[in-house]
């Protein structure tokens, strides 16, 4: 018996001596790489790989839900809208991506004439916009195409045998392609209007594609009697979750009309607005709008798929030059090139600096140039950061954490790389974004609120105490552009210099050429034109006005503290009302609040999506809009209604100026700022140009692979000796221990 | 055992309950359906209508606990903490609110992860590393190798675990480049990602863990069938491992085996610095999203987790224990 376990011992002290042995080598073989902290598997190095980084799981892929930019970084690359925005050019353009050209609009009037294009809306019954797609674009592989023998979709019933091993995409042995046709198109805009799609877009869109609202409204009927069916087959047991989550509804799209949408033959539609609505094209760019085929959402919407997290809002189909490879939005995106994209030229035009920054130089060469794009999930900032240092993040932003060591202002006030930056070859690159970000009195209030002329003179009073200038440098590093308006630079009607300063809130220096803001003491002069000296009020009480938001973050406190010091400066008490964002949100749909501050995205490079935010029939307590003031002013109302369907021109540009002046002078906002995006790149990025409005630009870039891997291999050197030196002082360190221990023993003294 | 073991699988039953009505009333006392329905819709263009459409596709249309609408069984059936929390019995955890996705398969998936930073973790340095300093410091007790090891282990211990994680990161990962400074891989590639948070991870436990371990040790060796086994001429070595320690086990593995489940749970910190997928990122990203389908399920599989957890530190005191015995 003994025996037996002192074999047994020895047979595992054997095993374990041969584990050991093989982690050493492993350990040897490891440390023997070259660069041992590359994250990446040997064989893409050298690899035509784009690694760039994602900060949180996307929520929707599906073109009908997705709406932020983080979302779009995927599916730019993967949908293709019928309008696309001209990677060089600015402003802004817009040129055909699917479509043949960008469409022009018919307009009608009631009695079914033609209208000349600059009918005024009020006389426009309906706008036609008849589209045409470019014939010959082909879909990328995926299993939704593949056809069994009798012609029709293989994969349409699966069943848990039809799936075996299959675990993803990637796995179904057969697949198939299709033509793009004027019929995705259609049956994309359908599903905008489907309850279950949850289009964070409908509500707008229904307001100007004719029928689109009855026919949704439809959808949700056919909807609410599938499931009251089912309820009534189940009985008590009736579990809609667990119900659909195996057995999905397929609302029957074609059992109602969208009269909204026609079909003229396979490779043309038409799209009916109710109204005139020029910016309307724009939307035409954007994802919503982008084709859908029927055959990927009936393959999707099976419940052994979607058991399996295999759906479309997770697995896109599309046309584009990148398609899905992997999805495990916890840890990697991985888009591969598309064998079925269409042919399309780098651009041959652009600004005039763009030729001697080397952006022409591979005009007319075949998109895209890269192989593969590697998203990685990075939340945390620092190895975020220090993985683009060494090379393995192609390109980066800048957090308030490494802004000193990546950018200094220079002697002209530019932001400029430091040195170290430079020595890498990394390039920066500034844009103003096409958002701004502001502070917003509640029109609706008692006190800050309301249009007489001492209410307009409490806000601009306010309006010059809140420096902007200094809450950039301190809070933004400086990326931003302290606001006039609500339109940033690059929107039509933004207007530069002199021409273009708020006249409430600054002066001009005509020596030093550049605004200057006007000094306190003239907005407490303001102040006690508005009834309040000193920033008390008839009573001798002090002014007391609350300040809703919903600021958690590190830099919130100080941020705060910010703006009650500057209020301070006017006498006035700002009372912080800091709550959670749903709070907030429905503080500011009930109107409870005095103060607040938010921002917003453009989603079109248009006036109108700024100064809509300013429009009566938006207001937030009355009609649940965008409108977080609560301004409304029957003057600036007009103009608006006359300026959303102006196109771009003198004319326009006088009425934007004559809307500005207005809201200039009521006040409902502070303008806050327009914020400057700063990105970091390798040099051995080519094509490179911010653009804020195309969400497709990863088709441009290329990559010098070979001197990114000369930079990798130079900049990620092991360090081993301080590792051994550790080893020799554990080693030294225990002497001691050993020593007595042996003495202990007694035999030490042996 | 075995009536033991359903005794105590019987009174789970309440527990698991208890906590499901528990997480539903306060998740729904700080959050309504409408809450989630706008934080998960986003910021643009969130109507009303949206909001109701939502909370109709998501089942959250249903008063809480209660359906005063609805006729005999259907009161209770008809609400949202019986539609959601019932299919949990038999571990359907559902779809998310966020994006739909299937919660069982993400847990499934993201297990692995987890389970591949943690039981390192636990068995590399809990086990091993720490019993055997402890049980060094122990053996030199009262030496000035017991004394500089305890200090050492008071500094360890009082330093964040986020001080290690990003001086770790800098030093092994920036200076040196000797890892990854993050980042995760399937299969035999992992290997190269877990090194640095594992030994991180380890270095971080060492400080609490030695402390502890000494203490139990120290309890042990002044009991008198230590002090037998010394007047029998024992060496030192062996009466420290030998005896005391089998004896120290209780403790040890009421420490251990409870942690055993918390090993799916995953670090919470170290997964998010090292971009690690694993179920404490998705726990973190649920919570911060408000989405009540994963927030639930994570609770509730903690829950039972926890339970196993407790019973099966029960059954081990039986194997180092003879004297213990369920009844």
């Amino acid at each position: 018996m003994l025996n037996k376990k002192f074999t047994g011992g020895a047979v595992k002290g054997r095993s374990v001596a041969r584990a050991l042995s093989l982690l050493a080598l492993a350990a040897v073989l490891f440390i023997s790489g070259c660069t041992p902290n590359d994250p990446y598997r040997s064989t893409e190095r050298g690899g035509n790989i784009f690694y760039t980084t994602f900060l949180e799981p996307p929520k929707h892929l599906d073109p009908a839900r997705a709406y932020s930019s983080d979302e779009y970084d995927f599916i730019g690359q993967i949908y293709e809208p019928l309008l696309q925005y001209h990677y060089l050019k600015r402003p802004y353009a817009l040129v055909p991506l699917t479509a043949e050209e960008v469409p022009e609009p018919a307009y009608y009037g009631r009695d079914g004439k033609v209208l000349p294009a600059n009918a005024p809306a009020s006389v426009v019954d309906r706008a036609v916009y008849e589209i045409k797609v470019r014939k010959g674009i082909m879909y990328q592989q995926h299993p939704a195409f593949a056809k069994g023998p009798d012609g029709g979709a293989l994969y349409a019933a699966l069943t848990p045998k039809d799936l075996g091993d299959i675990k993803g995409i990637r796995d179904f042995p057969a697949k198939g392609t299709k033509e793009l046709t004027s019929d995705d198109f259609i049956y994309q805009i359908m599903r905008l209007a489907d309850p279950r799609v949850e289009s964070p877009v409908l509500s707008i869109i229904e307001k100007y594609v004719t029928g689109l609202k009855e026919y949704s409204e439809a959808l949700r009927k056919d909807l609410d009697a599938i499931r009251a069916e089912r309820k009534k087959a189940a009985g008590f047991s009736y579990n809609q979750s667990v119900d659909e989550k195996m057995r999905p509804i397929t609302l029957d799209y074609w059992k109602h009309r969208l009269p909204g949408v026609e079909k003229v033959d396979d490779h043309t539609f038409r799209i009916i607005l109710k109204t005139k609505y020029p910016q309307f094209t724009y939307w035409l760019a954007m994802p919503f709008f982008a084709p859908v085929p029927r055959e990927a959402a009936e393959f999707y919407n099976q419940g052994l798929l979607s058991d399996m997290n295999i759906t479309l809002d997770r697995f896109p189909v599309g046309t584009g030059p990148y398609m899905m490879d992997t999805n495990n939005p916890n840890m990697e995106i991985v888009l591969v090139k598309n064998p079925n994209f269409h042919y399309e030229e780098y651009p041959s035009e652009g600004e005039p600096e763009d030729s001697q920054n080397g952006l022409l130089k591979y005009a007319g060469s075949k998109l895209p140039f890269i192989e593969k794009i590697v998203f990685k999930l990075e939340k945390e900032a620092i190895p975020r950061w220090n993985k683009f240092l060494q090379g393995y993040y192609d390109n980066s932003g800048i957090t308030s954490d490494s802004f000193d060591q990546a950018v200094s202002i220079g002697s002209a006030g530019r932001p400029e790389l430091t040195e170290s930056m430079e020595e890498k070859g990394i390039r920066l690159l500034t844009s103003v974004r096409p958002s701004t970000f502001y502070s917003g009195f509640n029109m609706l209030d008692d006190v800050v609120g309301g249009y007489s002329p001492e209410k307009q003179k409490l806000r601009q009073a306010i309006s010059i105490a809140l420096e902007y200038e200094e809450f950039i440098e301190i809070f933004s590093n400086g990326r931003g552009l302290s606001a006039n308006s609500p339109l940033p630079p690059g929107i039509f009607g933004y207007k530069e210099g002199r021409e273009g300063i708020n006249p409430y809130v600054y002066d001009w220096d005509e020596k030093r050429n550049r605004p200057v803001r006007k000094s306190i003491e003239y907005a407490r002069k303001l102040m006690a034109e508005a009834g309040y000296p000193g920033g008390r009020d008839k009573t001798g009480r002090p002014l007391v006005i609350t300040f809703d938001n919903p600021w958690t973050g590190a830099d919130s406190t100080p941020m705060i503290n910010w703006y009650i010091k500057k209020f301070a400066l006017l006498g006035i008490q700002l009372e912080n009302r800091t709550t959670d964002y749903n709070r907030f949100q429905e503080k500011m749909f009930s109107g409870n609040f005095q103060f607040f501050s938010w921002g917003w995205n453009a989603d079109y490079p248009d006036p109108e999506n700024f100064f809509f935010l300013l429009a009566g029939s938006n207001g937030k307590v009355k009609f649940q809009g965008e409108n977080a003031a609560n301004y409304s002013n029957a003057e600036f109302d007009r103009l608006f209604k006359e300026m959303e369907n102006m196109e771009n021109g003198p004319a326009r540009q006088k009425v934007i100026d004559e809307m500005v002046a207005i809201a200039r002078q009521d006040a409902p906002w502070v303008w806050g700022y327009h914020p400057v995006a700063f990105t970091l790149a390798h040099g051995w990025i080519e094509n490179l140009k911010p653009n804020s409005m195309a969400n497709n630009t990863m088709k441009y870039m290329r990559l010098a692979t070979s001197e990114r891997q000369a930079r990798r291999d130079e900049w990620n050197r092991p360090n081993y000796w301080p590792i051994a030196a550790v080893v020799v002082i554990i080693i030294i360190g225990s002497l001691p221990a050993i020593i007595t221990m042996r003495k202990k023993r007694g035999l030490g003294k042996k | 055992m075995l009536t033991y073991i359903i005794r105590r699988l019987l009174y789970a039953i309440p527990i698991i309950i208890g906590v499901n009505v528990l997480t539903a009333v306060l998740f729904f006392y700080v959050n309504t359906p409408e809450d989630m329905a706008r934080k998960i819709l986003g910021e643009k263009n969130v109507t009303p209508a949206a909001i109701e459409n939502w909370k109709q596709d998501h089942g959250y249309n249903l008063p809480t606990f209660v359906n005063t609408k609805e006729e005999g069984v259907q009161k209770i059936t008809q609400t949202i903490f019986f539609q959601k929390s019932v299919p949990l019995l038999w571990l359907d955890f559902g779809k998310s609110d966020r994006n739909n996705i299937d919660i069982s398969r993400e847990i499934r998936t993201r297990m692995w992860a987890s389970l591949a930073i943690s039981l390192p973790m636990i068995v590399a340095g809990l086990i091993i590393i720490n019993l055997f300093l402890a049980m060094m410091l122990a053996y030199y007790r009262a030496t000035y190798i017991d004394i500089w090891g305890l200090v050492l282990a008071v500094v360890l211990m009082s330093v964040s675990t986020l001080f290690y994680i990003i001086g770790g990161q800098f030093i092994l990962g920036k200076l040196l480049k000797l890892f990854p400074i993050s980042g995760y891989d399937t299969g035999l590639d992992s290997f190269k990602f877990l090194v640095l948070p594992v030994v991180i991870g380890i270095a971080a436990s060492i400080g609490s863990g030695v402390r502890f371990y000494r203490t139990v040790f120290l309890e042990e060796i002044n009991k008198d069938y230590v002090r037998t086994a010394r007047a029998k001429g024992l060496t030192e070595g062996k009466v420290l491992f030998k005896h005391a320690m089998k004896n120290a086990m209780i403790p040890v593995l009421t420490n251990v085996v409870v942690s055993i489940p918390f090993l799916f749970y995953g670090s919470l910190i170290l997964e998010t610095f090292f971009a690690i997928p694993g179920l404490g990122n998705f726990t973190i990203d649920a919570i911060q999203s408000q989405d009540f389908a994963i927030v639930r399920s994570m609770v509730y599989l903690g829950s039972i987790l926890y339970i196993a957890g407790l019973i099966l530190t029960d059954i081990s005191y039986t194997l180092v224990d003879p004297r213990v015995r369920f009844e």
